[in-house]
């Protein structure tokens, strides 16, 4: 059952891109040394910020836990080295959103000793799934693919649904970016054993390992793997090699040929869909007890000496990564976390490597594409667009600001994958302009909310002053009515003892 | 030729009884053209537009034809969307448009606890008892400014919210 095989589902449109990817893959994973001084952001995952636990000045061990969770959704942050808390404050990130964000400084004391373990963890297979999906959500696991989902989260999601298949992504579609292929090459053991912890918490019979076609090393090596423990319920595909087909739900559909309806989840269909990096984490946090506290990331570029992937510690920055890789060539101009099609820019290299630094791509100056041009309506967009939407459409609605269109016609289901920006003969930002209008929908969407709720407040307070008013007016005529039944001698006393009582003041 | 005349008349009427009938004794869809307008007021129950809220506002365009162009919070947007549902003409705002979100704040070291604010807010937004400091809930604040001017202390101030 390991040798790959071909029965595919169908991807609507992609690009077949040039994928640089050599450059970086000639060596082994190195380990960029242990720097002077780490910089934790306790926001490294979807979901609410980490709060930290430990305070300035205080020493800390490999694999403490500095920073927990708050909130439903979160990841927790461990310290990733031994040192001294020296700051807790802003430091530039690369977020799409916001530059800078709240940071755990640590002052590395050069020993990495790690947290004694309590004793020898037990075996996954002796776990329930309960207690498996706990154990995960203290591990600070996330998906490593570059969406930074908390694990165990989207496990427990997954858990209340009836469940098929398990997919994990080896596919890294993005050019330039290789640490996923370097990973399936070095860890390909690993990465089984973390799918067999998560089919076992799962209660999974099938669990497909895919990898592009442009990874031959890597599938050897997972299929020699596979061919050893031989395991029937583990299939290893290869998928060809299409941008962006390592998107989670354009993968579900290339593989089950199943389509994750607009708005839901690959649990939708019965698919959980894991990165082979996810993998690893998971066996390493389970079998070992060794939370996330490295990740292999690329770095490459023509604008870096020796492109490579390497396996740094979370909070190692950018600038000390490149360093490591033999620094910056004259002609570097653009730094760029992530791969060329999703990443984002950024103008400082001290940002830290955190849980979703998948790739650190150094270019020279690229050439000018020339102006944005008006749209032609040529439809080359429509054609390579992944989810089927219309992105010359939209792109006119976009700029209309109309609302209901944009959502008629699906914005808020474009993974922003780039692809329409790359054929457009327009040169017209559309990704960018629909990350814009996806705020903006967002924005609408609260302000609508707000509306309706001071609506309901509002016209429950109305209420609300109506009734008073009412049963004011009652007990008014109930008074009315007891001192009129009451007769002419009662009144008489009342009249009487008020006279007396403003005769005492 | 008078059999075909005759079936006409007989729909004719028919037709127009029935018509009359409904119109007559059938419940009207003002209420729902009521609760359409409001939906597309930006609901800060304010009062700028010189009715108790938005609710009153638009029953007031729907049964009496109040002008469209009271509503400085909507702003030229929601003035679009009432001329659109209703057929009529789009009109420039009567009054200049507020900039952004704001919301009430109240100086918690002066306020002296008259609850004078509390009973003006249209939104219950103002939490605080009699001689006790007030506050108001920031998420359910719609920045009307109704409670500015009742404070004998003048501790409550607008800001903006970025």
């Amino acid at each position: 059952m390991s040798a790959p095989t071909y029965d595919l589902g169908k991807l609507h449109g992609g690009l077949r891109l040039q994928a640089h990817k050599k450059i970086s893959t000639s060596e082994a994973i190195r380990t960029v040394p242990l720097p002077d001084q780490l910089v934790l952001p306790i926001t490294q995952h979807a979901g609410d910020p980490a709060q930290p636990v430990v305070a300035i000045g205080e020493r800390v061990l490999k694999g403490q836990l500095i920073a927990d969770t708050e909130g439903s959704l979160g990841a927790p942050i461990h310290a990733s080295s031994s040192g001294k808390i020296v700051a807790i404050e802003p430091w530039p990130v690369s977020r799409r959103y916001g530059d800078n964000a709240p940071c755990i400084v640590i002052e590395c004391d050069g020993e990495d000793r790690a947290l004694e373990p309590a004793e020898a963890p037990p075996a996954f297979e002796t776990l329930s799934a309960d207690e498996l999906l706990t154990k995960i959500l203290r591990g600070g696991i996330v998906g490593l693919g570059g969406a930074v989902f908390p694990t165990a989260q989207k496990l427990m999601q997954a858990i209340t649904c009836e469940l098929d298949y398990l997919i994990l992504n080896g596919v890294e579609c993005e050019p330039y970016i290789s640490c996923d292929d370097m990973l399936m090459r070095e860890y390909a053991l690993e990465i089984v054993s973390g799918a067999r912890i998560l089919m076992h918490a799962l209660k999974l019979e099938v669990g497909y390992i895919v990898v592009e076609s442009d990874k031959p090393v890597a599938l050897q090596r997972l299929g020699e793997v596979l061919a050893e423990l031989d395991d029937e319920h583990l299939v290893l595909k290869q998928v060809p090699t299409i941008y962006p087909s390592g998107g989670e739900d354009q993968l579900v559909q290339l593989i089950t040929n199943r389509e994750v309806p607009s708005g839901g989840l690959p649990t939708d269909v019965g698919c959980l869909v894991q990165n082979v990096g996810t993998a690893v984490a998971i066996h390493d946090w389970i079998v070992n007890e060794q939370p996330l506290l490295s990740r292999i990331t690329t770095v490459t570029g023509d604008g870096v000496t020796q492109p490579m992937n390497v396996e740094a510690r979370l909070g190692t920055t950018v600038a000390d990564v490149v360093e490591f890789a033999g620094g910056y060539t004259a002609g570097a101009s653009q730094l760029i976390i992530g791969g060329p099609m999703t990443g984002k820019s950024v103008t400082s290299d001290r940002v830290p490597v955190v849980k979703a630094t998948n790739c650190i791509l150094v270019l020279s100056e690229a050439p000018s594409q020339g102006p944005e041009l008006p749209c032609i309506r040529c439809g080359d967009c429509a054609a390579v667009c992944p989810v089927q939407l219309l992105p010359q459409q939209l792109f006119w609605y976009a700029c209309a600001d109309d609302e209901t269109k944009m959502r008629d016609y699906g914005l808020t289901d474009c993974i922003e994958c780039g692809c329409c920006d790359l054929v457009c003969p327009s040169h017209i930002p559309l990704t960018s302009d629909f990350r814009t209008a996806k705020a903006r929908i967002r924005e609408l969407a609260d302000e609508k909310a707000r509306a309706e709720r001071a609506r309901l407040r509002f016209e429950s307070r109305n209420e609300r002053l109506d009734k008073e008013d009412q049963e004011r007016a009652q007990e008014l005529a109930r008074q009315k009515k007891a001192a009129r039944n009451a007769g002419p001698d009662a009144i008489a006393e009342i009249l009487k003892r008020k006279q007396e009582q403003d005769e005492d003041r | 030729m008078w059999t075909a005349i005759l079936t006409i008349a007989a729909i004719a009427l028919i037709a127009g009884l029935a018509l009359s009938y409904a119109s007559q004794s059938l419940p009207s869809d003002s209420g729902k053209l009521v609760d359409q307008i409001n939906e597309l007021l930006p609901q800060t129950q304010c009062a700028q537009c010189g009715f108790p809220g938005c609710r009153p506002y638009a029953q007031a365009i729907v049964n009496d034809g109040v002008a469209i162009n009271l509503c400085p919070p909507g702003g030229d947007d929601t003035i679009r969307k009432l001329a659109a549902t209703l057929g009529k003409e789009v009109l420039p705002l009567a009054e200049q448009p507020v900039a952004g979100r704001a919301v009430a704040v109240i100086d918690e070291t002066l306020c002296i606890g008259c609850t004078h604010c509390r009973n003006a807010c249209p939104v219950d937004a103002i939490v605080g008892a009699h001689q006790l400091m007030h506050t108001i809930i920031e998420a359910e604040c719609t920045g009307c400014e109704l409670c500015i001017a009742p404070c004998p202390v003048d501790c409550i101030t607008l800001r903006a919210l970025s």
